[in-house]
């Protein structure tokens, strides 16, 4: 009986790392000018996963909800051995609060039908909520553990695993299914293996449609995945309503950029005299 | 009468302070509202503890009390708040934004199909306008996103109720009026023995090896100070002005420091009135665990860190030079 495990994964501006190129001159971020990476909690988990796959045994299907953009998120996943991976794509997404993100997920994985745990990263850098995963759980009505950083013991009935809390750690188990997210301390995530990159670095989202059932068609070898999954609404029978913005019940009421030269700062030389007249500067004040 | 609810959280039987902060906090918002402040509180043998809770401000507790709730797990927290929510219909929830406010509230809102914005830093009550109407007594919901960014202003004027979780240490902590009780309320859980999914198995707690978040001074090590020597001159720095060592994540990364030592966006974060940045380039996660410090000095070899667009004083330089010369400095004073 193989393990069944859905991961789910996000691709995000890469807002860890901003270098001068994707800084504006008013001192703001140029949010179009970061590189989109795989959200880095979301590795974490995928990690985690593998891991499970390497130690019992486990079939991995990696899961995204985006843009046609977010397959290269899905090909990462290949590339370090997800056995499957499904892109959820449709306009009707855009613009979700995590509850809207919630539930279309929960409809997704209820598509792929049985499921042992899901993991995901703990939060994204872009939304930095962290309340996608539980409400994913919620809405499939099972067991979750947040900050998981080691999985301690998994069998087919149940997990072990050591999490974070305030100002230590607990060692929980619970039944599966379970859904558990995955903190950034829990592990190094592995680099992409060169013989999977160059199997999958071509592959492409499948254009065909499931109106039209082929698999009778195929070979052992056909199956291995020659493309990526995708489906949209209909596929996975959401309530558009309850989708994207409208299905939203957070909005974004106005934003404004951080800007970073906010003080007049006084430059002070590194000699003798220039470090004298700081301190004296500062016990004058009374700052120290 | 309009509530404002607040889940006040308690660990082996102690109220968490961020608790006390949202119920302060959520008396500024009931008196704009014109309505009262709730707490619902779970656990086991705490009657004793929760009228002091009035004098903060609130005016009555929701208590649920079950041996098995004592110590906090997912699934018999989430739905048994959610039915004290269901039950008693309160405007505005809020949450410590705490390992267990995180974990719990989004379970809540998924069940309760309610808005829930992370890691507020303020809060407001206002007007909002969407296409199709304005709307009066908005909740007005502020946090950093984009890995801290932006600040975003988030609305939820079509939910009920709407719910926030908010960092601790933001919200003020009023002096507490003892002449005040809470009322307190003994409420059903709600649940079955299936509900309690997690079985908990051991629990390890320790105690801060440092308490930053109550630091004047801060001497803070970067990536840039990693070497042994310049750590030893931090250290004396430190010990010399009366501060305490931090660091920036990479030292964590490395090994050199525990997590307790680490400012930042995921780590503590600082109000001192002096803080000195050795070697520290300044990225945005770091800026937001010490940008409120009354005083900032930057030292940095390279010009065009961007901790010296937050410091008050910048100097450039070798910090293995110019720390001795502030313990010189200050010494000669002394």
């Amino acid at each position: 009986m193989t393990l069944q495990i859905v991961v789910m994964v996000k691709q995000v501006p890469d807002t860890h790392h901003v270098t001068q190129d994707a800084m504006k001159p008013d001192g703001t971020v140029n949010r179009a000018a970061l590189p989109a990476i795989i959200n880095p909690e979301d590795l974490n988990a995928l990690e985690e996963a593998l891991k499970i796959k390497d130690r019992i045994g486990a079939h991995i299907t990696a899961i995204t909800m985006g843009p046609t953009k977010a397959v290269e998120v899905l090909k990462e996943c290949l590339y370090r051995g997800a056995d499957a991976v499904i892109l959820i794509s449709d306009r009707k997404f855009a613009g979700a609060d995590t509850l809207a993100t919630a539930y279309t997920l929960k409809h997704a994985i209820d598509k792929i039908g049985s499921y042992d745990l899901i993991l995901c990263g703990r939060q994204a850098i872009d939304g930095d909520t962290a309340q996608v995963g539980p409400q994913v759980a919620e809405k499939l009505n099972i067991n979750q553990i947040t900050n998981l950083l080691e999985v301690l013991d998994i069998d087919a009935q149940q997990m072990t695993v050591r999490r974070a809390i305030t100002n230590g750690y607990e060692v929980v188990r619970s039944r599966l299914p379970l859904l558990a997210t995955v903190s950034g301390e829990a592990n190094q995530p592995r680099s992409p293996s060169a013989k999977l990159v160059m199997a999958y670095k071509n592959i492409e989202k499948d254009i065909r449609g499931d109106s039209y059932d082929e698999s009778y068609l195929e070979t052992e070898e056909t199956q291995m995945l020659s493309r990526i999954v995708e489906w949209n609404a209909d596929s996975i029978g959401v309530d558009p309503s309850r989708c994207g913005l409208a299905g939203s019940p957070t909005k974004v009421k106005k934003i404004h950029n951080v800007v970073l030269a906010v003080n007049d700062i006084k430059q002070i030389p590194g000699t003798d005299a220039g470090i004298r007249s700081l301190m004296q500067e500062l016990m004058a004040d009374h700052i120290i | 009468m309009k509530q404002v609810m607040v889940f006040v959280e308690q660990i082996d039987g102690r109220i968490a302070e961020v608790s006390l902060e949202l119920v302060c906090e959520a008396r500024r918002l009931a008196r704009q509202l014109g309505g009262v402040v709730t707490a619902v509180v779970l656990g086991s043998k705490l009657r004793e503890v929760l009228p002091a809770l009035g004098s903060y401000g609130c005016k009555t507790v929701y208590y649920v009390e079950d041996v098995r709730l004592s110590h906090y797990t997912s699934n018999p927290y989430a739905k048994s708040v959610a039915g004290i929510i269901r039950k008693h219909a309160p405007e505005i929830v809020l949450f410590g934004a705490t390992i267990i406010g995180r974990d719990m509230a989004p379970r809540i809102a998924s069940a309760l199909k309610c808005g829930l914005t992370a890691d507020c830093t303020e809060l407001q009550i206002g007007e909002s306008k969407s296409l199709k109407q304005v709307y009066q007594n908005t909740f007005l919901q502020m946090r950093p996103a984009f890995g801290g960014n932006i600040m975003a202003t988030i609305v939820s004027p079509e939910s009920v109720p709407s719910m926030a979780t908010v960092r601790p240490g933001v919200m003020k902590l009023d002096p507490p009026d003892t002449k005040l009780e809470a009322e307190v309320l003994v409420e059903e859980s709600g649940l079955s023995q299936d509900d309690y999914m997690t079985e908990v198995i051991e629990v390890v707690r320790r105690e801060k090896s440092v308490n930053l978040g109550a630091a004047h001074v801060v001497v803070a090590a970067g990536a840039g100070a990693a070497a042994p020597a310049s750590l030893a001159l931090i250290r004396k720095l430190a010990e010399t002005i009366g501060g305490v060592v931090a660091v920036s994540r990479p030292l964590v990364d490395a090994g050199l420091f525990s997590h307790d030592h680490q400012v930042g966006q995921t780590g503590t974060t600082v109000h001192p009135n002096l803080y000195i940045a050795c070697g520290i380039s300044g990225q945005i996660q770091h800026r937001a665990g010490m940008a409120d410090s009354k005083r900032i000095v930057a030292i940095n070899s390279d010009p065009d860190a961007p901790i010296f667009r937050i410091a008050h004083y910048g100097i450039v330089g070798d910090l293995n030079e110019i720390v001795p010369k502030m313990i010189d400095a200050y010494k000669g004073k002394a």
